[in-house]
């Protein structure tokens, strides 16, 4: 079987003269090597210059907010329950007389929290959620923690904030029959 | 010798001696950027502007790791096998004429560490000793692996050392002196011993390879026969000696080859240069100027080889033993006795180029042996 039409035939055959003296094929080398030498390099010197990851990379959790600015989660536990590493716990609240331009519905999550030491970054809480309340960022990664304390993410650092929205449009991602999230898109 | 030569000569002495060691230094960064801009990477652009700092970060952390020596290991001579390779790398550095002279007031200084009559003599007596370093510390180590290491190391020097002599002789017959600055002072403006000696060039470039135990002839360090060669043992400043040792010698011998062949520090339209600047700037100053020009030249001549060196151990793979063997007995030793006639008979009949003759006849016995070669049988090419 060929696989591939650049196979070249390994042979015992006799050197000529001109092989045997190396230089020409030594010149060769040194062509190609020269050749790289000057050739644009293929590193991306990561922290100065940030490669984009595409429209369907799983990155920073965000709790979304609607356009007036009202929480989306009902703290229903999906998401929870979805969640193979068991990463997200929250605690449910029934939302107060006067809440109603903070919460969509009457039921909200007073505690939300994602343990980032043991999301997989799976992106199931995204595909169970039934409000889109929960989305996994394509442009942003979770920053490096060095203590135990900064692990857990609470509201805080989850929960849209209304100067800086999440939009997330992907024209480019096709919807799949097993992968229906890739064309899910955040507004 | 009054107060001021000393003086300057103990300056200049040690100018050389600290530029050696600075772009020995300065080599090993130069290598591993090099090796990352020919395999498409950047290289160490880390420690400071381009990685700029890295021989600095480089021997930090030589100098600050455990300095082990085996138990079973002859301690003196372990200790002694690194002192004698970077001993005898720095000290062949003396004999190489730098640049013309310093005129200060009436005394006149050569930029060279020691002028003396035998120069090439003493760099190939210092060279071969350079191989008890590597001997000594392969043996010292007790290991068998370091020990294979030395041996080929010094069965590999001592070959290639005769082709390395037998090279130069043609040269030597040419210019009729052993003093490195008198062979160099008869290539003046852009005589250069290549054009006449092509053949013995391209032989003391690659015996100069094998004599640095630089790729393609890197056997003694051959890590995936021997571990890691002679300096198996090493670690911390030790090993970072036999390191240093290799960049030392590699530029000892990039200035030996430009002095030998690329003419030192001659460079075409000298001439004028040294009547502009003694005509504008005075004899002394001018005089100086057009030394440090030179000096200058010699050294783009030097970083070119240096960067040749780097250039081919980044493209070539390592030699197998047997092939070693047979490149340095059988063919440079009877080319360059070839080489030797030949230029004999150029000179007893007058004809200066007559080494171009042997470059020739090679080329199209090469010619005629490829074209009488059975062809390939061509492969029908599926897609």
């Amino acid at each position: 079987m060929q696989l591939t039409n650049r196979s070249k035939e390994v042979s015992n055959k006799q050197m000529t003269l001109a092989e045997k003296m190396y230089l020409p094929s030594i010149a060769q080398g040194l062509a190609i090597t020269i050749k790289h030498f000057f050739g644009k390099k293929v590193t991306i010197p990561y922290p100065e210059v940030k490669r984009y990851l595409g429209p369907v990379f799983r990155g920073h959790h965000i709790l979304k907010r609607d356009e007036e600015g009202r929480e989306r989660c009902t703290a229903c536990g999906l998401c929870a329950v979805a969640c193979p590493a068991e990463a997200i716990s929250m605690v449910a609240a029934e939302r107060k007389k006067g809440e109603e331009n903070l919460y969509r519905e009457e039921k909200y999550a007073a505690v939300y929290e994602i343990n980032m030491l043991r999301c997989i970054f799976c992106g199931l809480c995204e595909e169970a959620c039934p409000k889109q309340a929960v989305y996994l960022r394509h442009d942003k990664l979770v920053p490096i923690f060095t203590e135990r304390d900064q692990v857990v993410y609470g509201k805080e650092e989850l929960v849209e904030k209304m100067t800086d929205r999440y939009i997330r449009t992907n024209p480019d991602a096709q919807a799949t029959p097993t992968e229906p999230s890739f064309s899910r898109s955040a507004t | 010798m009054n107060l001021t030569e000393l003086i300057i000569k103990g300056i200049l002495i040690l100018v050389l001696f600290g530029v050696t060691l600075l772009i020995a230094m300065y080599s090993t960064w130069a290598e591993r950027k090099v090796a990352g801009f020919i395999q498409i990477r950047f290289g160490p652009n880390r420690a400071g502007p381009g990685g700029i700092f890295q021989p600095l970060a480089d021997a930090g952390k030589m100098f600050f790791k455990e300095d082990f020596i085996p138990s079973q290991a002859n301690k003196w001579l372990f200790i002694l096998g690194p002192c004698l390779a970077i001993l005898t790398a720095l000290m062949s550095s003396a004999v190489i004429p730098f640049g013309e002279s310093i005129r200060y007031e009436d005394l006149v200084i050569p930029v060279q560490g020691i002028e003396i009559n035998i120069g090439i003599l003493y760099v190939f007596g210092v060279v071969s000793l350079g191989v008890y370093g590597l001997m000594v510390g392969g043996w010292a180590s007790n290991n068998k692996f370091s020990l294979l290491g030395a041996i080929r190391a010094a069965s590999q020097n001592i070959s290639y050392e005769i082709g390395f002599g037998l090279s130069i002789i043609a040269i030597l017959m040419m210019t009729g002196s052993l003093s490195i600055r008198a062979i160099v002072e008869q290539q003046h403006g852009f005589a250069w011993n290549l054009f006449n000696q092509p053949l013995g060039f391209i032989i003391f470039l690659t015996c100069a390879f094998a004599e640095c135990n630089r790729t393609p002839f890197d056997l003694p360090e051959c890590e995936t026969e021997l571990v890691g060669g002679y300096h198996t043992e090493y670690s911390s400043m030790k090993l970072g000696f036999y390191l240093f040792a290799e960049y030392i010698n590699m530029f000892v011998s990039s200035a030996i080859i430009s002095s030998l062949y690329f003419g030192g520090y001659n460079y075409p339209g000298m001439d004028w240069v040294r009547e502009t600047l003694t005509g504008s700037l005075g004899a002394a100053t001018g005089h100086n100027l057009t030394t440090l020009i030179g000096t200058l030249v010699l050294f783009g001549k030097i970083f070119f080889f240096i960067f040749f060196f780097m250039w081919v151990r980044w493209t070539l793979p390592r030699f197998r033993y047997d092939q070693l063997m047979n490149l340095g007995w059988k063919t440079f030793i009877p080319l360059s006795i070839l080489n030797v006639v030949v230029t004999g008979f150029g000179l007893l009949y007058d004809v200066k180029y007559a080494s171009w003759a042997i470059v020739i006849v090679m080329v199209i016995l090469a010619m005629v042996s490829s074209a009488r070669a059975p062809k390939p049988a061509v492969q029908p090419q599926r897609s």
